[in-house]
């Protein structure tokens, strides 16, 4: 039988380790502050998840938490698949990587971030307006603008091509390092010369498909004539004059484009760069990567520029992918942490570089960067990719819509599909009538 | 202090077998063992089928912001989009379509190999299940680069015999055909191998009795083979028909639902509603109503083949 008796001895210890244990100055365990974890977007371009990486590593580090990163891919969709499961199990990562429209889609599940907002702003400069369209709601923000994967589609030619077949000198006309003198790359020239390099059998390669590609060109060029389908207070406006006065230019466009332009997909321009048969597609520096890596002779001769100028302006198409903290995330302090960190300047510029530049900040001070400057070859190709010098509004396609409508008639490529049902020979009205039943269908709340 | 020890052991040997019994009573309940067995799969179907499917039901009568509940105005709304009664033209063409291919050419095929000596048969059989075999996510990459807009190796085959490019995915009627196409070679060899298996159980004695009657081919065929195989056929018609209505992944890979939504079925145009176009409401109710579709198919195909046992 034990005896409960405590001797002096013991007793005297026990009483020392305890006035130790309560004297003891508090120690921060390796991860005290908690955990994190993360849905990124798994990077196209290999190695570029690796700056994103040692960054949340080195914060995780320095504020002792627990950081779990997940890279998910969109190949099919896979990050529109988790955010919707996450979405309706009310749980999963904390933050998560939402593509253009998805912030919208779950505004009330999202954690309002103006704190991190006006803090990015005042460090990093204004963030663009399509930014402003899709990460604020009713006027609060939502979700932090995303350096990886964020992305400018506009158009890269080729030097030698346009040059020959089309007399358009693209480095003269957006010179490396100086301010673009595209005063006359108007939506007339694009035309004039698209038909030209069609003529000499190097058509310019713009899909007319249904994914993202062929959608967000249509965009750009509709917004350049003023076109929208339905305007800012979701008033349809589909029979509008420039609605067909864009109809009518792409019509033309469309005559000189690839025959098989509605079957594209969004690898479809990559491969008809790559391959050498056209003389210009729209689409961010990844083809140009490719083509470096597998026809370097192409590479040399790719040059990324702005979108023409139509009456309206020059719209070129950008697809921001935004940060956005759920509302059931269990360490919003953490979370906000990281994604201050996450789009601090140098973190910025680090994943700019690791991705070859194919990333895109929103903030109005980081487009010089020098990934971009010195990016070769030929030295400067990607100069004006960020829009250095703000001579094109960076839009997204259905803009200036109702973000909740805007993602339908995005979703739906309801402007390439009108374009592709005019093309296939049907009516203009026949066509618009079409269109503004589908946009009506959208209009359901 | 024996007898004492077995006077204690009895009432407990008595309780055991009496336990034994019992489970053996149990046992042998046929039914009882049966639902055991199909415990485990009954619990996956319960989850993984029944519960999402009522959980869509939920989904389907809610607004698009999935905050209050709307009723049946989901569907009311789709039965007056020109786009969905386009999509269920499609997707019966398409089903139907396929379904009939792959029961003509597994049925061909499931008689020529059945007529290869059984020596060398294994060998033919293996071969010709491969494309049922390989998951059709990465069979129909293959045919989605032979297909391809501007590089396809059949129009280069094609241009080589003087054949003008064949706009694969590019023309809705051609679109059509592509899917259509992949989805009988990936599904014709499942016909083959349940025709095969039921032409192996045609009893030769009947062949035979034919035979010295003088019947030909064709008297064989309609009044032999196909009667005996008449439930087979129903049952993978109707098990087909249900496959490829729902199928999803060759016609995203393929052709994703262009050109101009030609090619979208039911499940290719729910994922672009409810989940590209973040109205799940609306695309849970598109996928809800392949069930009353396919409900009918397999009354009228099930009642047959009962009627047929019934018979017999």
């Amino acid at each position: 039988m034990a005896k409960g008796r405590v001797s002096r001895r013991r007793f005297l210890g026990t009483s020392a380790a305890s006035a130790a244990l309560v004297s003891m100055p508090f120690v921060r365990g390796a991860h005290a502050a908690g955990s994190v974890s993360v849905g990124f977007w798994d990077h196209w371009v290999p190695g570029a998840n690796k700056a994103t990486e040692e960054i949340c590593r080195a914060w995780a580090e320095k504020e002792k938490v627990d950081i779990k990163m997940d890279f998910i891919t969109s190949q099919g969709n896979k990050n529109l698949l988790t955010i919707a499961a996450e979405a309706q199990a009310k749980s999963g990562h904390d933050v998560f990587a939402f593509p253009t429209w998805y912030v919208h889609e779950h505004a009330n599940q999202l954690e309002p971030v103006d704190d991190l907002m006006t803090e990015l702003i005042k460090q990093n400069g204004n963030v663009n307006g399509t930014v402003d369209y899709l990460a604020k709601v009713k006027g609060r923000w939502l979700a932090v603008p995303a350096t990886p994967g964020s992305q400018i589609k506009g158009p890269c030619s080729r030097i030698d091509l346009m040059k020959q077949h089309a007399g358009i000198d693209v480095q003269a006309m957006y010179p490396a390092g100086e301010a673009p003198k595209a005063d006359n790359w108007t939506m007339d020239t694009f035309l004039k010369a698209a038909e030209a390099c069609h003529k000499a059998g190097f058509p310019f390669g713009i899909g007319l498909g249904q994914t993202t590609d062929s959608v967000d060109t249509a965009g750009a060029i509709f917004q350049s004539f003023g076109a929208a389908l339905v305007d800012k207070d979701g008033k349809i406006t589909v029979k509008s004059d420039a609605v067909r006065q864009a109809m009518e230019w792409y019509a033309k466009l469309a005559r000189f484009l690839p025959p098989d332009a509605p079957a594209w997909d969004d690898a479809s321009n990559n491969k008809w760069l790559v391959s050498g048969r056209g003389a210009l597609i729209c689409n961010p520096p990844s083809s140009w990567a490719v083509a470096k890596r597998d026809a370097p002779d192409i590479a040399k001769q790719c040059w990324t520029h702005g979108m023409p100028a139509g009456p309206h302006g020059r719209f070129s198409p950008y697809l921001p992918y935004l940060w956005g903290i759920w509302s059931f995330s269990r360490n919003k302090p953490a979370a906000k942490s990281l994604l201050m960190a996450l789009s601090h300047a140098d973190a910025i510029g680090k994943m700019v570089e690791v991705s070859v530049g194919y990333d895109l900040p929103a903030y109005e001070k980081l487009t010089t960067l020098k990934t971009w400057a010195e990016m070769e070859p030929p030295r400067g190709t990607l100069y004006h990719y960020p829009n250095p010098h703000n001579h094109q509004t960076l839009s997204i396609a259905a803009a200036p819509a109702p973000p909740n409508i805007a993602n339908q008639i995005y979703n739906q490529a309801i402007m390439t599909k009108m374009v592709a049902r005019h093309l296939g020979g049907e009516r203009m009205d026949a066509t618009l009538a079409w269109a503004e039943s589908e946009v009506e269908g959208f209009m359901r709340g | 202090m024996s007898d004492l020890a077995v006077r204690h052991a009895a009432p407990g040997a008595t309780s055991a077998k009496r336990e034994r019994s019992r489970l053996r009573v149990f046992l042998r309940q046929r039914s009882t063992v049966a639902f055991l067995f199909t415990l485990p799969l009954i619990l996956l179907v319960g989850v993984l089928v029944i519960y999402p499917a009522f959980y869509a039901l939920h989904l389907a009568t809610l607004n698009k912001r999935m905050e209050r509940f709307v009723g049946l105005s989901n569907f009311t709304f789709l039965f007056t989009r020109e786009t969905f009664w386009m999509v269920v033209r499609q997707s019966c063409i398409f089903a139907v379509s396929a379904v009939i291919f792959k029961a003509l050419i597994g049925f061909t095929v499931a008689h020529l190999v059945h007529a290869i000596p059984a020596k060398g048969q294994r060998k033919w059989r293996g071969m010709l299940l491969v494309p049922w075999v390989i998951p059709p996510a990465l069979s129909t990459l293959t045919w989605l680069w032979l297909f391809d807009p501007s590089y396809s190796a059949f129009n280069y085959v094609l241009a080589g015999i003087g054949i003008g490019p064949v706009p694969w995915t590019g023309d809705a009627l051609w679109a059509r055909v592509s899917v259509i196409l992949v989805n009988i070679w990936y599904g014709a060899p499942f016909f083959m191998i349940m025709y095969l298996a039921a032409l192996k159980s045609v009893p030769a004695e009947l062949y035979e009795v034919a035979a010295i009657d003088g019947a030909t081919f064709w008297q064989r065929l309609f009044y032999i083979t196909l009667p005996m195989m008449r439930n087979i056929i129903a049952i993978t018609t109707l098990f087909s028909l249900i496959v490829t209505f729902a199928n999803f992944d060759i016609v995203w890979i393929l052709t994703a639902g262009g050109p101009i939504d030609r090619t979208h079925v039911f499940a290719t145009w729910a994922f672009r509603l409810g989940i590209q176009g973040g109205d799940i409401p609306l695309g849970a109710s598109v996928s809800l109503v392949m069930i009353p579709l396919l409900a009918v198919a397999a009354i009228f195909i099930l009642r047959d083949v009962n009627k047929r046992a019934e018979r017999m």
